[in-house]
């Protein structure tokens, strides 16, 4: 019982701080990618019930909101791992092996490109080129840059952030 | 505080003399700026590289030595040779040192820094010559270009206005303010000749006319800095090195339209530009450089900054400006063009970042000086990144018209591991490849457009002899289905058609008269699409296709694909001469497709191989073959 109250209680404070959110853009216009940015930074991804309550405090229908999300990649309504694996598939990476690196990540974490893991401890991704192009080909885990890979790396890598 | 006209002029003054030695080599140092500037680079390439370690570390051995009044650490943006990153540039000595790594620092400081002995094994260039010379002159990568829209990346710090203000910094907008109606700014604009450096080239002054041709009240000044064409990162590096020239250049162009708002819109994906923009527009409203009644003058411009959230169709005009409302970022049909109807259906301008960082120095130096750059029909210079199988991996700016081989050979230092040449990529996902044969090319928005290919934001991806041209197309091509935005029917369902063709050729499944059908949809696509990124979506297949069919061919009926890239047509053997039989292949491979003993030779069971490689890895006599 006491256990659900904690969460209630969190749950409840999260909402304040979406308010505040909110309220912080209410005179901007068009404000809502910033706002839905600054959601899944405060929730770690948007699923519906945030959407809802979004769409409730800044009254746009649910539908829109969800046409936004569902837009744009950098939005997710399915949780993401605590350290977030994007491995960059820019064309500079590309050419340079990125396709083989995030084979080696398939196999090692077991997961395909847009999963999770069962502990939640590793999620997959494969990115947008993020512009590092001289260190292709480029993996980044949270905001961890790793550079100039080879599949033989990652193993090491993985393993650095089991044991954290 | 509000600075007025003169006030920005002493600080220009104050700053310029702190920041002499770092343009000539016998200036006197000043009580402020000290005897020695350690430039340490900042950008994404280096900061991945651990270059704010190398800072710290730096700032602590000055501390301990207590020489924080002489010598000054000062994180700044992207020098350009991205690949031998982090970069270190000391002044007045004019001593650059390359892949720098915290452990290096205190060598460097105790060597070069108190004792004046120079790290020869860290120096840029040639390691061993025997007197040591300024790199920036000498090393043919920068020696050989010519810096316009990144002349402050590299030489001041970002994150500091009155290092920006010193090089001469919103004397542009000074100008423009006091002494230019905005007929004359879109008249400079428009001899200029500048076009767009975002993808299309459409003439900047011309675009500008047209916003300011329009009668309303509320108008608006966009920058597009959502660089979405994967390779090209020159933006990213303007907006963390030099943030103030666009600010200052939407200003200007606000005034020219008679705009008061403006808004950069960024990618998310780009962390550090955003907070350097962010600080930048911060200390420029700090200045009443941006906001009411700038410079005294009258004039007002806001500036707010909007973040994308992973659209490659936002980096189109219409699209991009639906997102800036928050909305999806779908494109509409032009005309009305924004420049009659854009942003909340009021007159808009949309220039890129790389376009804005001329503008200033187009003002100050006048129109006849950059039109005299270039070529007959596209003037100044244009920022490559060249990426790829490339030596000097990095940001380029070059005069229009220099040839693909300059850049790839003289300034980019040629192919790594002795490898051959195949195609150069620009444009990105609506551009093309350009074959070896046009290597001598002079390169303007005219001569790639006639190579099949285009400007674009000047990604240019360098591929060697491993690379398959099918499968580049096909990379470009999940892109384009990954990205379409689904509005228009020739992009969602043509392009999806052409990406199933091309993947059915790579995996050896294709026929002759596949060929022609991706012909036939590609040029359907470009005539029916709704945008310019349906529009271009089948370049890379055309491209590739004109220049490279025969490697088209010999998927499709020899069932090969001569870089061994595509998979299924890769054939692992077992070269039995060079075989050990030690059976570390058959413990490895997955499939368990390996067998073979102490006595009886080993072989692969070519129905089971998954083709891993991993035999092939693992091999420790070389004895498993690729593709033989």
């Amino acid at each position: 019982m006491t256990d659900k109250c904690t969460a209630c209680a969190e749950s409840q404070e999260k909402i304040n701080q979406l308010k505040t959110i909110v309220d912080n853009y209410k005179d901007t216009e068009g404000s809502l990618i910033q706002v839905l940015h600054e959601a899944q930074e405060l929730y770690g991804y948007l699923p519906l019930e945030v959407q809802r309550e979004i769409s409730t405090l800044m009254n746009i229908p649910l539908a829109e909101i969800y046409g936004v999300v569902s837009f744009y990649t950098q939005f997710s309504i399915n949780p993401k791992g605590r350290f977030k694996v994007n491995v960059c598939m820019g064309t500079a990476c590309y050419v340079k092996g990125a396709n083989e690196v995030l084979d080696k990540f398939r196999t090692r974490l077991s997961i395909d490109v847009g999963e999770c893991t069962e502990d939640r401890r590793f999620s997959l991704d494969a990115c947008r080129c993020i512009g590092a192009c001289g260190l292709a080909p480029v993996v980044t885990i949270n905001d961890d840059v790793y550079g100039k890979l080879t599949p033989d790396d990652v193993d090491a890598i993985i393993d650095k952030y089991e044991e954290l | 505080m509000i600075k007025s006209i003169a006030d920005i002029a002493a600080i220009r003054e104050k700053k310029h003399a702190d920041m002499m030695i770092r343009t000539d080599k016998n200036a006197q140092p000043t009580a402020d700026g000290g005897r020695m500037h350690v430039m340490v680079c900042g950008g994404t390439g280096c900061t991945s590289s651990s270059s704010m370690k190398i800072i710290d570390n730096l700032e602590e051995l000055i501390r301990i030595n207590r020489l924080q009044d002489e010598i000054k650490v000062i994180k700044t943006g992207c020098f350009g040779l991205c690949a031998e990153g982090p970069i270190m540039m000391i002044y007045p000595d004019h001593i650059m040192y390359t892949t720098v790594q915290p452990e290096d620092v205190k060598e460097i400081f105790e060597s070069h820094i108190l004792n004046n002995k120079p790290v020869k094994r860290l120096l840029a260039g040639d390691k061993n010559a025997e007197e040591i010379t300024n790199a920036l002159d000498n090393v043919d990568f920068f020696s050989k270009q010519m810096r316009v829209a990144l002349r402050n990346c590299g030489a001041i710090n970002p994150e500091c206005i009155d290092e920006y203000i010193a090089r001469d910094g919103y004397l542009a907008l000074q100008k423009v303010l006091t002494e230019m109606d905005p007929e004359d700014v879109i008249d400079t604009v428009k001899a200029s000749q500048i076009r767009g450096r975002g993808g299309a080239g459409f003439p900047t002054g011309t675009k500008w006319s047209f916003a300011a041709a329009q009668q309303v009240a509320q108008k608006y000044v966009c920058c597009n800095a959502d660089e979405g064409d994967p390779g090209a990162f020159m933006d990213r590096s303007v907006l963390e090195g030099d943030p103030h020239s666009v600010i200052e250049a939407m200003a200007i162009a606000g005034y020219a339209i008679g705009a008061n708002q403006g808004y950069v819109y960024v990618r998310a994906e780009y962390p550090i530009a955003v907070e350097r923009l962010s600080i930048a527009i911060e200390q420029a409203k700090e200045y009443g450089l941006l906001g009411k009644d700038i410079l005294g003058t009258g004039f007002d411009f806001n500036l707010e900054i909007r973040l994308g959230a992973g659209a490659f169709v936002c980096g189109e005009e219409t699209a991009l400006m639906t997102s800036v409302e928050g909305k999806r970022g779908e494109p509409r049909p032009r005309p009305p063009f924004p420049a009659v109807k854009g942003l909340f259906g009021q007159p808009t301008i949309l220039n890129n970042v790389e376009t804005y960082a001329n503008i200033p120095m187009i003002i100050l130096k006048g129109a006849e000086w950059f039109s005299g750059i270039g070529t007959e029909k596209s003037k100044g210079t244009k920022v490559f990144a060249v990426g790829g199988k490339i030596n000097n991996t990095g940001l380029v700016e070059i005069p229009m018209g220099t040839t693909l081989r300059e850049i790839i050979y003289d300034i980019g230092g040629g192919i790594p591991n002795g490898k051959k040449f195949k195609a150069a990529q620009t444009g990105g996902p609506s551009g093309g490849c350009i074959p070896a044969s046009e290597l001598d090319t002079p390169i303007d928005y005219e001569s790639l457009i006639a190579l099949g290919s285009m400007m674009g934001s000047g990604g240019l991806i360098v591929m060697d002899e491993d690379t398959c041209m099918v499968d580049l197309a096909r990379f470009f091509l999940e892109f384009t289905v990954d990205e379409s935005c689904g509005k228009c029917p020739p992009c969602r369902i043509g392009t999806k058609r052409m990406l199933e063709i091309v993947t059915r050729i790579t995996e050896g499944k294709g026929t002759m008269e596949d060929l022609d059908k991706l012909e036939e949809l590609a040029e359907s696509i470009k005539d029916a699409a709704l945008c310019g990124l349906g529009q271009t979506a089948p370049n890379p297949v055309l491209s590739t296709m004109k220049y490279f069919r025969d490697e088209y061919i010999a998927h499709v009926v020899d069932k090969k694909c001569p870089a061994g890239v595509c998979k299924s047509m890769v054939k692992y053997i077992i070269d039995n001469d060079a075989c050990k039989h030690c059976s570390i292949c058959k413990k490895n491979c997955p499939v368990q497709c390996i067998s073979g003993d102490k006595t009886t030779p080993f072989s692969i069971d070519q129905d089971k191989c998954v083709k891993c490689g991993l035999c092939m890895e693992k091999c420790p006599f070389k004895a498993i073959l690729k593709n033989a």
